[in-house]
């Protein structure tokens, strides 16, 4: 080895790859090799870094489909001129779309080519020895001289012996040592960037093999995991309705607490779901639990979560007969914060009227806390909590178009076929609190409002990878510590023979540009070599107003680390 | 009816007119910093500062060292061409490291800061000091009344993290003082900061105290929010560090160049007493290299919050997009400055951008986009 490459040896503190510009070679062969050595690079990394977060700003700002598909809809009818231009684009979709799939696949293309040959290198590195003195050693950023009077293979057994109680990794031989320390440096920036690819493969695995539902239940109701109770699925390739995770649960109550006075009167404390679940198909064996905001429940490999929360009259309605045709709960969906709620009632079986089979309809509203009167603000609420309930209904006869097999909305009155009861010219419509009855017109009937329940609706979601995302993210934060924090650097120690019979000790060390610790600690290590090699008290090395006997032409600044 | 837990009003009360009675405070520190600038433009500006003084005298009695201490002299040589030394002497059990300003070249050197040799100067300077000490303790009497008054965390609002978030920013500035570090410099801009964001907080986003929405009842609302709020102000401080650099950067070329004034005309005087150009970088680079860590931090704590709140862990929320973005564009920031022809003002421009990005993601994000973060309150 050449001193020249001995010293690019002994200067290289990182493995990182050093850039080469300009195709090398010939042919196909020579442009794809230039072309990967490119996309390796630290300059195209840092390109499709900076490329990368510019292309997630236009999905902050447009309304995106994966978050609100509602508000996506309400986008395009406002803009209907540019809406076209922006479906090309997938604007709606930007973060999956086929150019920012495109920036983060090249991204870790680029990471993965880098990486992967740094990680063997290093493994290299850390079977080999540390590189070997070089020859000049005031060539080195930090440096020190001087002389003694002690052997020179003692003090070079000394210095081994004291670089090893540092922590350093020191290999004696030639007349000389070689150390090395902070190994954790590499380590941390290879564990930071590998674990991005963790954190990746979390990512692909959740979109492959997740799926969750909506489940709206009422208080005192059950509900199994199944795909007829679902209200509503979202799978993906691996997940689909038949793997669903066997399990269900009861709800038993349903707490919701809001501030009484001040100025955010009304805004919810607390909501929590209080339930009892079941997991296999065994519904006999009951444990207790509660879900509330933030706080899901695990079972049987779902998580369900607490989503929302509302209101579901109940009431009986009987027809002219006297015979019971409705009876329960109906839930109700909130339209504001204060909890006003608009729902229908569907009496399929109300039975014949004269001599023809009918069926009963009634919308309305739901006020948990009624006004006065509605002269000024209509049917709304005043306050979410249940202070002074009262239901606002106004009734229909005719087919309800539940027996033509189309699928129908629960929560909407088809009126097509439908015609509104009146009373005395106009639409029959009661306001009822608990416990009264509404005697329906032309001999329909009687509603009586009994009361309400509250429901709470859920999400079930079943998503694998979280855990291997979450190694990923500890071990990148881990690795971003280590490779910020630790410092690695090199320190040799040369004790030769002088033309004067003397012994010559100098110590010289290497750090990156960033660390500023490391005349302090060769300093330190130079002081405590001086128990075992004292220095010569005339010695004009030691005297700092003479420069040591070679000029010490200041090296170079370490090779810059090219990836990091 | 449930009653939800009340608020104290009295100490609600109490915690705004602290806020109130800070910020007079900081704005008297503010004039205080002004004062120190100007007597100091009247001194003759001493290239070594007082510290460097008197580490010369140290130096000299390291050079007479008693019989029997052990001493070595280290050869240190810097990117730019010149050398320094630094000599380290022990005696049989007490060490001292001695730094001398040894260096061939002035370029690095620190100016002696806003003072100058002003007497005056810096007497107006301790008092600036003395005053932002005063205004962090009534600072942090309002943050905990504040808290106090709800019993909870006193972050909730985007007023309340407001008020946090100009706090830790004062303790951070005033922590490096107590801690010896040369920082007197930082006092100007951080009282500028302060007071703005103080002023915006008290004036636009102030909401009544109050209890939270269930969604923000969760611990980690004390470890999410106040990461975040540590981070802010440690990305300010770096900002403030990173202008400057540019700063002091343009007026060493400016002078190299031949020209007498700084950037934008400004006196000659002030950019002499700042600290080198190459101090700055450092600096800045140092408080984004320790503070990324704690962004990465804040950002996973968050996925793992959203995870329990809402179901997934990350989902392009607006707030979560541009926490990304500022997170890549420090990482690139990083990147730059360990990549040669990236170094200096390229690698300063990204940390300005990403601090921008910052910014955008507190305000923007919280005022003009609707998305899951929506408790500002505004």
């Amino acid at each position: 080895m050449s001193p020249l490459t001995d010293e690019i040896e002994a200067e290289r503190l990182s493995s990182a790859p050093t850039e080469q510009d300009g195709p090398s070679g010939i042919g196909v062969l020579g442009w794809l090799r230039w072309t990967w050595r490119q996309l390796t690079s630290m300059r195209v990394a840092l390109i499709l870094l900076f490329l990368l977060s510019l292309a997630a700003i236009p999905g902050s700002l447009i309304p995106q489909n994966s978050q609100n598909a509602f508000k996506v809809q309400t986008w395009k009818t406002a803009h209907p001129d540019i809406t076209p231009v922006y479906e090309k684009l997938q604007l709606f979709d930007v973060y999956s779309s086929a150019w920012f799939s495109a920036i983060y696949i090249l991204l870790f293309v680029s990471l993965a080519g880098c990486i992967i040959p740094r990680t063997w290198q290093f493994v290299g590195v850390l079977r080999a020895r540390p590189p070997a003195a070089p020859k000049n050693l005031t060539r080195m950023p930090v440096y020190a001289a001087w002389h003694t009077s002690a052997g020179h293979k003692a003090v070079n057994a000394a210095a081994h012996r004291q670089l090893k109680s540092r922590g350093f990794r020191a290999h004696l031989s030639g007349g000389s040592v070689a150390a090395e320390k902070g190994y954790l440096r590499e380590v941390g920036n290879l564990a930071f960037h590998l674990s991005l690819f963790a954190l990746l493969a979390g990512f692909a695995w959740a979109s492959l093999a997740s799926g969750e539902g909506g489940k709206l239940v009422i208080e005192k109701q059950g509900y199994s995991n199944t795909a007829t109770q679902l209200d509503d699925f979202t799978g993906s390739a691996f997940y689909t309705l038949d793997d669903l995770d066997a399990f269900g649960f009861k709800l038993d109550g349903f707490t919701a607490r809001y501030a009484n006075s001040g100025p955010q009167a009304g805004s919810a404390r607390q909501f929590t779901a209080h339930i009892r679940y079941w997991t296999g198909s065994d519904d006999s064996k009951l444990t207790k639990g509660d879900i509330e905001v933030n706080h899901p429940l695990e079972i049987g490999g779902s998580k369900v979560f607490l989503i929302g929360h509302g209101y579901a009259p109940v009431v009986t309605i009987k027809n002219a007969q006297g015979e019971k045709v409705y009876s329960g709960p109906t839930a109700f969906l909130p339209q504001d914060a204060n909890l006003t709620s608009t729902g229908v009632l569907k009496v399929n079986d109300y039975g014949e009227k004269d001599g023809k089979k009918t069926q009963l309809g009634f919308n309305g509203y739901f006020l948990p806390t009624a006004p006065e009167s509605f002269e000024k603000t209509g049917p709304v609420s005043l306050f979410p909590d249940a202070a002074d309930p009262m239901l606002v209904l106004t009734a229909y006869a005719g087919d309800l178009g539940t027996d033509s097999g189309l699928p129908q909305n629960v929560y909407q009155l088809d009126t097509k076929h439908l015609t509104q009861l009146t009373q005395d010219g106009n639409p029959a419509r009661a306001r009822l609190k608990p416990g009264q009855a509404w005697t329906l017109p032309d001999g329909y009937g009687t509603l009586t409002f009994e009361g309400y329940q509250q429901w709470a609706s859920f999400t079930v979601s079943h998503r694998p990878g979280n855990s291997i995302a979450l190694i990923g993210a500890v071990a990148a934060i881990l690795g971003l510590v280590g490779s910020l924090f630790v410092q690695r650097r090199r320190v040799w120690v040369r004790a030769s023979v002088t033309a004067d019979g003397r012994t010559l000790v100098e110590v010289a060390g290497l750090a990156r540009s960033e660390s500023a610790k490391i005349a302090e600690e060769l300093a330190e290590i130079a002081v405590d070599l001086q128990d075992d090699a004292p220095a010569i008290d005339d010695d004009p090395a030691v005297d700092d107003d003479d420069p040591p006997a070679e000029p010490a032409a200041p090296a170079a600044p370490a090779v810059p680390d090219s990836k990091e | 009816m449930h009653l939800a837990t009340s608020v104290d009003p009295q100490l609600a009360d109490l915690s705004n007119k602290l806020i109130y009675s800070a910020m007079a405070v900081y704005v008297i520190a503010m004039f205080a910093h002004i004062f120190e600038w100007t007597f100091g433009s009247k001194g003759a500006v001493a290239v070594r500062s007082v510290e460097q003084a008197g580490l010369a005298a140290a130096v000299e009695a390291a050079k007479a060292p008693a019989k029997g201490a052990r001493k070595v002299t280290v050869t240190v040589a810097s990117a730019d061409g010149g050398t320094t030394t630094l000599t380290r002497t022990a005696l049989a059990d007490a060490g001292a490291t001695v730094v001398t300003s040894g260096r061939d070249t002035a370029v690095d050197v620190d100016g002696p800061g806003a003072a100058g040799t002003s007497e005056k100067g810096d007497f107006a300077g301790r008092i600036a000091v003395s005053l932002a000490a005063l205004g962090a303790l009534l600072h942090f009497g309002a943050v905990l009344t504040r808290g106090l008054s709800v019993v909870r965390w006193p972050w909730g609002n985007m007023y309340e993290f407001s008020c946090a978030f100009a706090l830790a920013m004062v303790v951070a500035y005033l922590g490096l003082l107590a801690a010896k570090k040369p920082v007197r410099w930082l006092g100007l801009p951080v009282m500028v900061a302060v007071v703005l964001t103080l002023g915006l907080a008290v004036t636009v986003l102030y909401t009544e105290s109050e209890q939270l929405v269930p969604a923000l009842h969760s611990y980690w609302l004390a470890i999410h929010v106040s990461t975040a709020i540590f981070c802010g102000g440690a990305f300010y401080a770096a900002f403030i560090a990173t202008v400057l650099y540019l700063g002091k950067d343009t007026f060493d070329r400016r002078i190299a160049a031949g020209k007498t004034t700084g950037p934008l005309g400004t006196s000659a005087s002030i950019w002499h007493r700042l600290p080198a150009a190459a101090t700055f970088d450092k600096l800045s680079y140092r408080i984004n290299a320790i503070v990324f860590p704690l962004w990465t931090f804040t950002i996973v704590a968050g996925a793992i919050w959203a995870e329990a709140a809402w179901g997934k862990y990350w989902e392009w929320d607006p707030k979560e997009t541009w926490s990304f973005i500022t997170w890549v564009f420090y990482a690139c920031y990083l990147h730059a400055r360990a990549t040669a022809g990236w170094k200096g003002r390229k690698a300063a421009y990204l940390a300005l951008l990403a601090f921008s990005c910052w910014l955008f993601n507190y305000y923007g994000v919280n005022i003009f986009v609707t998305g899951k973060h929506s408790y500002a309150g505004v």
